[in-house]
């Protein structure tokens, strides 16, 4: 059995999201800014895929939901685009991201930083949260932009972007969030509160990778990162990806669709799926479940480093993560453990299983039982439970 | 280009690695009542903290009358690498000696671990993986012996993937006038495979990093510029120090004036002439043939030798 519970990394693409995008690559091929037949068959397509995408998120239409190659495009975007504008003119001199931000803000800000501006990392709590109060705290006069994301990629922590974006209003700061994770798992309506930017890429969302999207509010829009031909309303140049953004329309249509199915079905698969991993002891979860994305889970197994968890539940043909897949090379503990920091044992330890809406209760059932399997085999191995003689003075810092 | 789509770590892994992480063979505990029966000692060892990601518990039963290990054992929090090491360093020290275990390092460890001995066992990233497993046993020598464990460490490692000494590093950044980390890599390995020894921020703290190493020989060379006196002089120099040397003044002060008119040039040789150091040169692209190449381009850079190096210095042009 295949079991695929990394749906935070990418999903599948759905099949009706492909079924539209195939007439986009062999027969309707035009170019949509040309000047013939061929570029105007794409443009109803287009338009609907468009229409689709505001719908998804209820922008206005004076707003820009500006079609980009993925969030990480639209999160420098903002943040370099801000640099330019506001920082290098001297207007202003200080940026506040969060610390647990995707690392397209994160190494992009460290980037700008390095450029001369002033960087506020903002801490979370022991539940993995942003507190609005220290985004208050952080703004000066100058401060250009606050970043923080809606939902975090590792956790699923729901931020309090609402409270955020009433902060930023009210001392004139613009706000950019990353909806990247929040987008088809809650409600994300960019008139229900105030955002400036919001980022968002379709393959988290059922749709293709390689296309993605930034919303600008009529009157914050951003000058340019990619010039050239002036397409996307000179916004950002680059031939339309007409089967991406198609692909993306339809996606977006069928996340809100199925948005109730993640918030209640779901959901309750998750909580049971987490009810039974938790009756195993020594196990973890730091950000309460009320407070997260419907379909995340990142559990800590006490004594098992997370690379060796993924090594046996891949073995038996699951897929999950130790956190952010673009780090799936890297040696470090999962940078929100340790940023949360209660208990740095448990750092290096953290699994990521995330749900979606094709994952069904067999899956799970299976999964449950590999990874008890997996427990306790791992844990017959780990240092953190191994016998030692009476007076033993441990150099280690173990199960207590 | 392979570096370019990046791939999964696991896939790299010897299938030694992949079969021990799924079945480590000399895992598991030895007791004080087991060693007791085996006539032997035990010694629990242990290096590393799951707060750092990697942890390491090793058993010895060592026979007090000959010193051998006996039977030994481990249990390690960690990654499919730090479970095959340690379980691969535990197969190298059953039979031998105490002292004899001592010198097994991490690339023992990881050359024992590979399919065929060319390919490694490991990707790059994951050798400091290894490295636990060697200093465990040093851990547990040192227990056995009563001795502190600073007496099995001759000298200062500062890469402990590719064990690398400060005294080599240091040598080898001189003889070969090292300037990047990319440099040293190429020479000495370090730095390698999992970077932390390049600069503070990586996977471990260091007590000494590369770019302090190169900094260090980067304030040495300005110190020699600045103060000529205060260092070897030109005339003291041996000819590679000398070749060296002129190299560098017209790297850093000549160089970029001739580049900039479509020329360059090379040195051939530097003779002693009586009490003349001759420098004979060749000049290429536009300065060879150009009228100012034996006036005043010439006189320009014999000035600028003379002041930075030796007013004896004489160039000629061939």
């Amino acid at each position: 059995m295949r079991v695929y519970l990394d749906n935070n990394a990418t999903t599948l693409v759905d099949p009706h999201v492909f079924a539209e995008m195939e007439p986009y690559f062999v027969q309707k091929y035009g170019n949509p800014n040309s000047l013939h037949s061929f570029a105007s068959e794409t443009h109803p397509g287009l338009k609907d895929a468009m229409e689709k995408i505001y719908a998804g998120i209820h922008a206005p239409k004076e707003d820009s939901v500006v079609i980009t190659s993925c969030a990480t495009e639209s999160n420098n975007w903002v943040l370099k685009s801000i640099y330019f504008e506001y920082i290098l003119t001297g207007r202003k001199n200080h940026i506040i991201v969060s610390e647990v931000e995707h690392p397209s803000v994160i190494a992009t800000a460290k980037f700008i930083e390095s450029m001369g501006c002033k960087v506020t990392y903002l801490p979370i709590n022991h539940e993995g949260l942003v507190d609005p109060q220290t985004v208050r705290e952080s703004i000066t006069s100058k401060t250009a932009l606050v970043s923080v994301m809606w939902a975090n990629n590792e956790t699923g922590a729901i931020f309090p972007v609402e409270e955020i974006g009433a902060i930023c209003a009210e001392h004139n700061v613009l706000f950019h969030t990353d909806a990247t994770q929040a987008i088809g798992k809650i409600p994300v309506d960019v008139q229900s509160f105030n955002v400036d930017y919001l980022t968002f890429s379709a393959h988290k969302f059922h749709g293709p990778k390689g296309v993605g999207g930034l919303y600008m509010k009529r009157g914050r829009e951003l000058s340019p990162l990619l010039h050239g031909g002036s397409q996307m309303g000179g916004y950002r140049s680059g031939t339309l990806n007409v089967p991406g953004i198609v692909g993306m329309g339809k996606a977006m249509e069928q996340t809100i669709d199925a948005l109730d199915f993640e918030m209640t079905e779901v959901r309750q698969m998750r909580d049971a799926f987490e009810d039974e991993l938790l009756k195993i002891p020594d196990t973890f979860v730091v950000t309460p479940r009320e407070k997260r994305t419907p379909n995340t889970l990142l559990i800590s197994f006490r004594g098992i480093e997370g690379e060796s968890m993924l090594w046996d539940l891949n073995r038996a043909g699951i897929g999950a993560s130790t956190g952010s897949a673009c780090a799936s090379e890297d040696l470090e503990s999962n940078p929100v453990m340790e940023a949360i920091g209660a208990d740095a044992d448990l750092a290096h330890t953290a699994v990521r299983f995330s749900l979606s809406r094709y994952t069904t209760q067999e899956e799970l059932d299976y999964t449950i039982e590999v990874v008890k399997k997996a427990v306790e085999r791992l844990r017959g191995i780990s240092s953190s439970y191994a016998y030692a003689p009476e007076g033993h003075k441990s150099g280690l810092d173990t199960h207590h | 280009m392979d570096s370019l789509i990046g791939g999964t770590i696991w896939d790299e892994y010897s299938q030694k690695v992949t079969d021990l992480m799924n079945n480590p063979q000399n895992m598991g505990e030895i007791t004080k009542e087991q060693a007791a029966q085996m006539g032997a000692e035990l010694i629990v060892a242990d290096f590393g903290a799951e707060s750092c990601g990697d942890a390491v518990r090793l058993y010895w039963a060592v026979d007090p009358k000959t010193d051998t290990i006996k039977e030994a054992k481990f249990k390690s929090f960690g990654c499919g690498t730090a479970i095959a090491s340690s379980d691969t360093m535990v197969e190298l020290c059953k039979g031998r000696t105490v002292d004899e275990a001592v010198k097994i390092t991490n690339i023992d460890v990881e050359k024992a671990m590979r399919d065929t001995p060319d390919v490694p066992a490991v990707p790059p990233q994951k050798m400091h993986c290894s490295v636990m497993a060697y200093d465990v046993i040093k851990k547990a020598a040192a227990q056995y012996k009563g001795v502190d464990i600073e007496s099995f460490e001759e000298e200062i490692i500062v890469c402990e993937c590719a064990r690398v000494s400060l005294s080599t590093l240091r040598e080898v950044i001189r003889l070969n006038d090292l300037t990047t980390i990319e440099q040293i890599t190429e020479y000495t390995k370090a730095g390698a495979f999992c970077k932390s020894c390049i600069k503070p921020g990586g996977h471990e703290a260091k007590d000494i990093y590369l770019v302090d190493l190169l900094a260090e020989y980067e304030k040495e060379k300005l110190a020699r510029t600045a103060a000529p006196g205060a260092h070897v002089s030109f005339a003291e120099m041996t000819v590679v120090q000398r070749l060296k040397a002129v190299e560098r003044v017209i790297d850093e002060h000549i160089r970029q004036m001739l580049v900039m008119d479509g020329g360059d040039m090379e040195i051939l040789d530097i003779k002693e002439n009586g009490a003349h150091f001759d420098i004979y040169i060749r000049y290429l692209g536009a300065c060879s043939g150009c009228a100012s190449s034996s006036t005043g381009t010439l006189f320009a850079i014999e000035n600028i030798l003379k002041e930075k190096l030796d007013e004896h210095i004489r160039v000629l042009p061939i």
